[in-house]
């Protein structure tokens, strides 16, 4: 059935153009040469043209390659058996383990009936008070973290990634350097967290067409887990490299490009990945955290625009801190008025005073005089950024709350915080 | 009849080319057979003996040869009662039964009907045996909710229709002859309570386009006062993410005094919708004490939702507020995003190879723009009575700068501008409408002279604002510094809103006009300060003051007890010449 092609029209990037009938949009083909074999997927009809991108590039293709097509579009497994595992961006095993094939499912499914979503309402602990205090994760968000190269972005999600308490962890590396790819793979090995952890892990030297398919594997996998009543937390890294992949793809296929580019379909694309981020009702859960570089620190580069345009916030990494601004949940209010009475005030205060703290250092540095209010914002920013921004800090969101009003006591007079008196009264700590 | 039916010879993306041999209609229907399945399409150009088509759908799947079924019909939505408290999707597909059928995911080539077919209405014939009609005008009516639907000759007969059978008063379905017309030539047509309307030909069954000229109110001060809209008129908001674009139109979705609201998600969140269809139910509509979703009906196709039928959703909202303007009621159309609909139209034209203007867009964005918002107006009904359709649109300009195709081409449009910026937002000051960038053509609902009032403070405010970053306190007079701090107070109390809180959160036009002349009046007080320190101290407790008031229930006795403290506070620094 499954009829094998032996002429090759054309060869051009990572796309080849055959002569063939009976062939479906979407398909998968495997691509045989003398330098090795390849997968492949249908990307344009045209008559009886085939054209194809080949995974792993069109390198060493010789133009009587063997061309099988296999009838299906792109599939991953999905068993417990992932748990554990370590695969290329293709599903295919990069540690030792056998190949899965149980389940094969489709990837890029449908997505979810807005109609049958809820609204999220699960904070998610990570233990990082500028995330549980000032911008709570919530259960189903979909948040990026902008930051540029250089800085410790893979630590951060690693270190969500541990302390969250979530079911399944599935990590999505996308032009992943290679020592990265071994910090997340041991990191999670040495926490115990391998076990309810999958990886896809495409590295800076694999070919750019696998690079493509990361978001789409993790989040079929995730959503899989995620209906078997799992809290899914997906993480990749780095989104930019996602948007760079496809770039090449659109200026092979001739595509117009609309912005530095990048493909017009850009932000559909994306959408198309963080919208799979869910919470189904009566079951489990799919998180996604998106790492996306900003070339050049430029929040308006076509990747984090869009991305800001798709995602319910944004953490921005900035000199190893998470910036108090700039830095947003947008779900955060759902979940933040049960957590502890004080804790949309405290939010606010702090993140007030921190602004006002700023705009002093601004005239220190202008050589304007200061004033004692200004002396006590000093001593008190000073504080927040060691104790509260800190992403060595480690604490619950009580603790950190606690320690917010040891702070401003240690700095202020209660009525100089602008807290309402029925907090200061129940929560401003004794002197001495 | 015998099926007009194509072959694909052709697949690219969600573009198919069609071989066909029997006449085909430019923006007609069609349909991709699938394993059984039936994607819908558009046919978007002709050539030859082929024809280009936009799914609605992926395409994943389909083949060289496929069979595609040209319907004849251009892209239409199904108009008649049940419309309201609905949620469709960008095809006026019902989402709440494609759940009960499909489950969690959406599922492409399912199809069910936009109005409920089992339903009965109370209906209850207007027109008797023997009048004169014509297209638009009342049949009979049902009662939707609040409203009196009117069942109306459907929109696309042309000349005189003569009654020739009536029923009488009853309850039917939808899909029940209720009455009998002949048409000049003879003709007999029945008029159930349904009609077709191709979305993107606007229904023009009206005696005639009125002037826009009555402020439409939100209860958002900024915009009610500085830069109001009109019944029938059209304004854009364009802001970069996260600056307050959705909330604004959720606001105004709930505040707005209008009859009906039709929300067209295009291309944006899921979540927030969700958030809308799961509060609405339960949110009090102030001004009918009925459920806020009485009144509301939701145009859904979210970010990750088929591309092509983004495009089609505001086409379809827009025609469902034409409708029910027919009826004589005032209807508001909030479209989020326009540049998520604008982008569909890149992504088209990039496959069709046409040659691309600006950024990609193609070169008739801007006609496409402007005929859009030109669906908007107020119109004089057959019968007298008047009837609106009011568009505002949110605009996602890339990078958040406004000087990029879409934008551009709404502004050339739209009667109003309310431009949100990153600076306010960042800063808190909510809604993040720009109070120095932003415009409007309509009228206030305060008087000029107190508006001219207002805008020169900000102004001159503004710049006082700027050289105090230079010089600082010390070198700014006191003067200019009085002027900086009023601008700041008029910032604090007025512009700035809080949307989430009871009252706050909206402003009725009398009392905007009330307050608004109580603020003037502080802000053409000259007054005294022995320092600046002092000056500062003042204007931080007469902002606190007002802000309180804000809060409090209008004529409530803490509210009367408000306005003596703020004029007490005023006689203390205020200097008499
Ligand atoms: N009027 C307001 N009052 C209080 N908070 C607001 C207001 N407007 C916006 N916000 C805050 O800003 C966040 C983002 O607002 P919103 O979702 O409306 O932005 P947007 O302009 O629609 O962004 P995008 O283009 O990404 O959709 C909200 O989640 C809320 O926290
Ligand atoms: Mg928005």
């Amino acid at each position: 059935m499954n009829k094998v092609y032996h002429r090759i029209e054309k060869i051009a990037g990572n796309v080849i153009t055959i002569k063939a009938d009976l062939v479906k949009y979407g398909e998968l083909a495997v691509v045989s040469s003398g330098f090795g074999t390849s997968l492949a997927n249908v990307i344009r009809l045209e008559h009886d043209n085939v054209s194809l991108q080949v995974f792993t590039g069109s390198r060493g293709i010789a133009t009587d390659a063997k061309v099988r097509f296999l009838g299906n579009p792109m599939q991953t497994a999905f068993s417990e058996s992932l748990l554990g595992r370590i695969f290329n961006g293709i599903g295919i095993p990069r540690d030792k383990g056998p190949a899965i094939k149980d389940n094969m499912t489709d990837i890029g499914g449908p997505s979810v009936n807005p109609a049958k979503r809820i609204i999220p309402r699960n904070m998610v602990r990570t233990g990082i008070p500028m995330i549980d205090v000032f911008n709570t994760l919530v259960e189903s968000q979909k948040l990026p973290i902008f930051s540029v190269a250089g800085e410790p972005y893979n630590e951060l999600l690693a270190r969500i990634a541990l302390q969250a308490e979530v079911d399944v962890i599935i990590l999505g590396g996308m032009g992943l350097k290679h020592d990265d790819y071994l910090y997340f793979r041991d990191t999670l090995e040495e926490y115990g967290a391998l076990s309810r952890s999958v990886m896809f892990v495409h590295t800076a030297a694999d070919p750019t067409v696998e690079c493509l398919m990361v978001p789409d594997v993790c989040l079929a996998v995730a959503e899989k887990f995620a209906l078997k009543n799992k809290r899914a937390l997906v993480l990749l890294t780095d989104m930019t490299n996602f948007a760079d992949a496809m770039k090449e793809i659109a200026i092979t296929m001739e595509q117009i490009p609309s912005n530095r580019g990048y493909p017009g379909d850009l932000y559909s694309q994306l959408a198309s990945r963080y919208e799979k981020a869910v919470d189904f009702d009566g079951n489990g859960s799919i998180t996604i955290l998106a790492v996306t570089t900003m070339p050049g620190d430029d929040v308006t580069h076509p990747v984090p625009d869009n991305t800001g345009y798709i995602t319910e916030g944004q953490f921005y990494l900035r000199n190893a801190r998470i910036e108090p601004f700039g830095s947003l949940s947008r779900l955060k209010q759902l979940v933040n008025g049960t957590t502890r009475e004080d804790h949309r005030q405290i939010m606010n205060t702090m993140i007030q005073l921190y602004a006002n703290y700023k705009e002093t250092l601004e005239k220190q540095s202008m050589g304007f005089r200061m004033s004692d209010w200004d002396s006590k914002l000093l001593k008190y920013g000073g504080r927040f950024e060691n104790e509260l921004m800190d992403l060595s800090v480690n604490i619950p969101l009580e603790q950190a709350l606690d320690l917010c009003w040891t702070i401003l006591a240690d700095c202020f007079e209660p009525a100089e915080a602008g807290l309402p008196t029925k907090l200061i009264d129940r929560f401003w700590p004794s002197k001495g | 009849m015998e099926k007009n039916l194509g072959k694909i010879v052709g697949v690219n993306g969600n573009l198919l080319t069609i071989e066909f041999d029997k006449p085909v209609v430019q923006n007609e229907v069609a349909y991709a057979i699938l394993d059984g399945f039936r994607l819908k399409s558009e046919v978007i150009r002709i050539r030859g003996n082929r024809a280009e088509a936009q799914v609605f759908e992926n395409t994943r799947g389909l083949q060289i040869g496929g069979v595609v079924e040209f319907t004849g019909t251009l892209l239409s939505v199904e108009l008649g009662p049940g419309l309201l408290t609905q949620v469709y999707d960008g095809l006026q597909n019902p989402l709440p039964q494609l759940a009960e059928k499909c489950g969690f995911f959406l599922q492409r080539g399912t199809y069910p009907r936009a109005l409920d077919a089992e339903k009965k209405w109370d209906y209850t014939p207007v027109a008797e045996v023997g009048d004169t009609l014509k297209a638009a005008d009342t049949v009979g009516t049902v009662p939707e909710g609040i409203f009196t639907h009117r069942i109306m000759v459907p929109f696309g007969l042309a000349g005189k229709l003569t009654v020739e059978e009536v029923v009488d008063a009853g309850s039917y379905t939808v899909d029940q002859i209720v009455a009998k017309l002949k048409d000049v030539s003879g003709n007999t047509v029945e008029v159930t309570m349904t009609q077709n309307w191709p979305v993107k030909i606007p229904i023009k069954a009206y005696d005639e386009r009125l002037k826009t000229e009555e402020p439409l109110v939100t209860n958002v001060r900024i915009m009610d006062t500085f830069f109001p809209i009109a019944r029938g008129g059209t304004y854009c908001i364009p802001g970069p993410f996260g600056a307050g674009k959705t909330v604004l139109q959720q606001i105004t979705s709930r505040h707005a005094d209008v009859d009906i609201v039709i929300i067209a998600a295009c291309g944006e969140r899921a979540g927030e919708v969700v958030e809308t269809l799961r509060e609405f139910p339960e949110l009090r509509d102030p001004r009918t004490g009925r459920s806020l979703m009485e009144r509301t009906l939701i145009i859904c196709n979210t970010s990750s939702m088929p591309v092509a039928a983004r495009e089609a959703s505001v086409y379809t909202a827009v025609t469902i507020a034409e409708y029910y303007r027919q009826m004589g009621l005032d209807v508001l159309l909030l479209a989020d995003s326009t540049s998520r609909w604008a982008q569909a139209l890149r992504e088209l034209s990039g496959r069709l190879e046409e040659i691309p203007g600006e950024e990609a867009f193609p070169a008739y964005l801007e006609s496409v723009i402007a005929s859009f918002y030109e669906r908007g107006g107020v119109v004089r009904l057959n019968d007298g009575s008047t009837g609106s359709v009011t568009i505002g649109g949110t605009v996602s300009p890339a990078g958040g700068n406004f000087e990029e195709p879409v934008t551009q081409s709404t502004l050339k449009v739209v009667g109003a501008f309310e431009g949100l910026s990153r600076a306010r937002s960042d800063a808190r000051r909510y809604p993040a409408i720009d109070p120095l960038e932003s415009w409007s053509k309509y009228p206030s609902v305060v008087g000029e002279e107190d508006l001219e009032v207002g805008r020169r403070m900000l102004r001159q405010g503004n710049e006082v604002g700027q050289m105090m970053k230079v010089v600082g306190e010390e070198g700014t007079s006191m003067d200019d510094f009085v002027v900086y701090l009023k601008s700041e107070y008029l910032d604090a109390v007025y512009l700035q809103q809080d949307a989430y809180h009871e009252v706050d959160g909206a402003t009725s036009a009398d009392r905007q006009q009330y307050v608004f002349g109580k603020i003037t009046n502080i802000l053409r007080t000259k007054m005294n300060f022995k320092e600046k320190a002092a000056a500062r101290t003042f204007f931080q407790n007469l902002t606190q003051a007002t802000k309180d008031w804000n809060r409090m229930v209008v004529n409530s006795d803490e509210y009367k007890q408000s306005v003596k403290q703020i004029k007490q506070m005023l006689v203390e620094v205020s200097v008499h010449e």
